[in-house]
């Protein structure tokens, strides 16, 4: 699975989970209006680290905070081992 | 300026002066702190509370900061509902602070029978009755205990107000806000900073977007904000986080790692940047501004501070006038040791010249501001019937500072041909779990384990990190 996917998997997955109403998943989607909270987010983040095996945001202190779905999994294609 | 002996909280805001210039601006209604000379939140009934143990259970928060600013001084305890308190733990609460009448902005409240029960609205009646009183006010905050069942920390004003610097005059008024909600410790230090300081207050509200919000304060003119390093991490992600160009912001609650500092230095270039350490119990301990993760080693030792801090058996302990006075119900549990020092449970250590938070005793997990312990998770675990032991740990997280995950020892362990089973026990887990306690709580992950380390005390290991 690409990095993409399992990021688009891991939001559909978590939204369901925490019976949350997921927006389209658009790369422009600003995250805090994709319908997820801080806690969901923060799942994901977790989940991704399991199944990808980086945490982009602790590896790069710099890294700014993704905006947008679009910056969230550019994140994580710069980051993958 | 922090009241002097037996001031009230409103004769303090009106010494405070400018009253006319200055506001509490909620999501859905404000009011200038002058509306409040000759109106009343309270609908004309504020005599009714003289004298009583008064719940403030209010949705809005704007509303309890009215409450609170008529009440102290005029009844004897206010005990402040936080917005997420599960109504099965109100009875307790009631019970345990002797709570004679509650004040609410809902028609009815589910609380069971009480004395009186007062109405409390952002639309002003006229004042009917002296603001004034003769009561030593005691507020009682709530929070989370080991069983799910909140601890009652009794304060007062002054150990509210303890760490409110009044020599700072402000040449322009300050214009505040938190992202907490005000009746938690570090939102009411925003609020009593706010009122006592001459200035004004932007209110989050919990119905709104991050985005939103922020582009409410920068409408305002914030000048001064906080939050925890959550609630920055989620502000950062925002689109809106360049709508206000704070001068003053202040992070609390929650570890403050390095890049969370970074972070916020980077947005708000213009800003100074504190990280403070407080808690309900052990009140404010110090905040630092050189924009380091930790704190220097040299606060344990400042002769004649206000605060003093020491650190033993790993964890940081404070004995000040700030922090809270007695728990409320809980016999034969001290809030402080006999020399007056609060043990805050955070584990620190030391690197050079600086001590970092490394932790919590006892396992306590700090998810984006909220405390967890983990017995309480565990115990719900532990309910199902194929599980003969868990632990709940802590796991980082880049977003909520960190996540509770739990390691579970099945009582038979299915054999690796039963993988379907597996994911079958873990949802049948989880959804235990989301059904006994609140969203934060529940584990992110479990992982199946054969065994867990057991220590010689008989308890399960438990790591601070």
């Amino acid at each position: 699975m690409s990095v993409r996917a399992s990021v688009l998997a891991q939001f559909e997955r978590v939204a369901q989970e925490q019976k949350k109403t997921l927006a389209p998943l658009t790369d422009d989607l600003v995250l805090l209006e994709s319908g997820l909270d801080s806690l969901c987010l923060a799942v994901i983040v977790a989940q991704l680290e399991d199944a990808l095996g980086v945490d982009p945001f602790s590896a790069a202190e710099d890294a700014e905070f993704p905006v947008t779905l679009g910056d969230f999994i550019e994140l994580y294609e710069h980051a993958a081992p | 300026m922090p009241p002097r002996d037996g001031r009230s909280l409103w004769d303090a805001v009106r010494a405070a002066g400018a009253l006319a210039e200055r506001a509490l601006w909620g999501a859905e209604a404000s009011v200038r702190l002058g509306e409040l000379v000759g109106g009343s939140s309270l609908g004309g009934r504020l005599e009714e509370l003289r004298g009583r143990s008064v719940l403030v259970a209010t949705r809005d928060q704007l509303t309890a900061a009215l409450a609170l600013l008529e009440l102290d001084g005029v009844a004897r305890r206010l005990v402040l509902c936080p917005p997420d308190l599960p109504r099965k733990v109100v009875p307790f609460v009631m019970a345990t602070a002797a709570v004679d009448a509650v004040v609410s902005d809902r028609a009815a409240l589910e609380a069971g029978s009480v004395g009186t029960l007062v109405t409390c609205s952002a639309r002003l009646a006229p004042a009917d009755s002296e603001r004034a009183g003769p009561h030593h006010t005691e507020w009682i905050l709530l929070t989370s205990g080991t069983t799910g069942v909140p601890k009652l920390v009794v304060h007062t004003l002054a150990s509210l107000a303890g760490a409110i610097n009044g020599d700072r005059v402000q040449t322009v008024p300050a214009v505040w806000s938190t992202f907490y909600d005000i009746r938690r410790y570090g939102g009411l230090q925003i609020l009593l900073r706010a009122l006592l300081g001459g200035g004004s207050l932007v209110l989050s509200s919990a119905a709104e977007s991050t985005g939103d919000f922020l582009i409410r304060a920068g409408a305002r003119g914030v000048t001064h904000i906080s939050g925890t390093p959550s609630h920055w991490r989620r502000a950062l992600m925002s689109p809106s986080a360049h709508r206000i160009a704070p001068h003053y912001v202040r992070l609390s609650g929650e570890i403050a790692d390095q890049a969370i500092l970074d972070h916020v230095r980077a947005c708000y270039p213009g800003a100074r940047i504190a990280h403070a350490f407080a808690s309900t119990e052990a009140g404010v301990g110090f905040a630092v501004e050189d924009g380091l993760a930790g704190f220097p080693a040299s606060l344990l030792t400042q002769r004649g501070a206000e605060v003093e801090l020491k650190v033993e058996e790993g964890s940081l302990r404070i004995r000040s006038a700030r922090t809270g006075i007695r728990y409320l119900g809980s016999p034969g549990e001290p809030l402080a040791d006999r020399d007056g020092f609060v043990d805050t449970g955070d584990i620190v250590e030391l690197r050079g010249a600086r001590y970092h938070f490394v932790g919590r005793r006892g396992g306590i997990i700090n998810v984006g501001g909220l405390k967890v312990h983990p017995e309480e998770v565990e115990a719900v675990i532990n309910g199902h019937p194929q599980v003969q032991m868990s632990v709940v740990r802590t796991r980082k997280n880049a977003i909520t500072g960190a996540l509770v995950v739990a390691d579970v020892v099945l009582r038979t362990a299915p054999d690796s041909a039963e993988t379907g089973r597996v994911a079958e026990l873990e949802r049948e887990i989880l959804q235990r779990c989301r059904d006994a306690l609140s969203r934060h709580k529940v584990p992110a992950a479990i992982r199946f384990v054969r065994f867990l380390g057991v220590a010689g005390t008989g308890k399960v290991v438990r790591q601070h990190a």
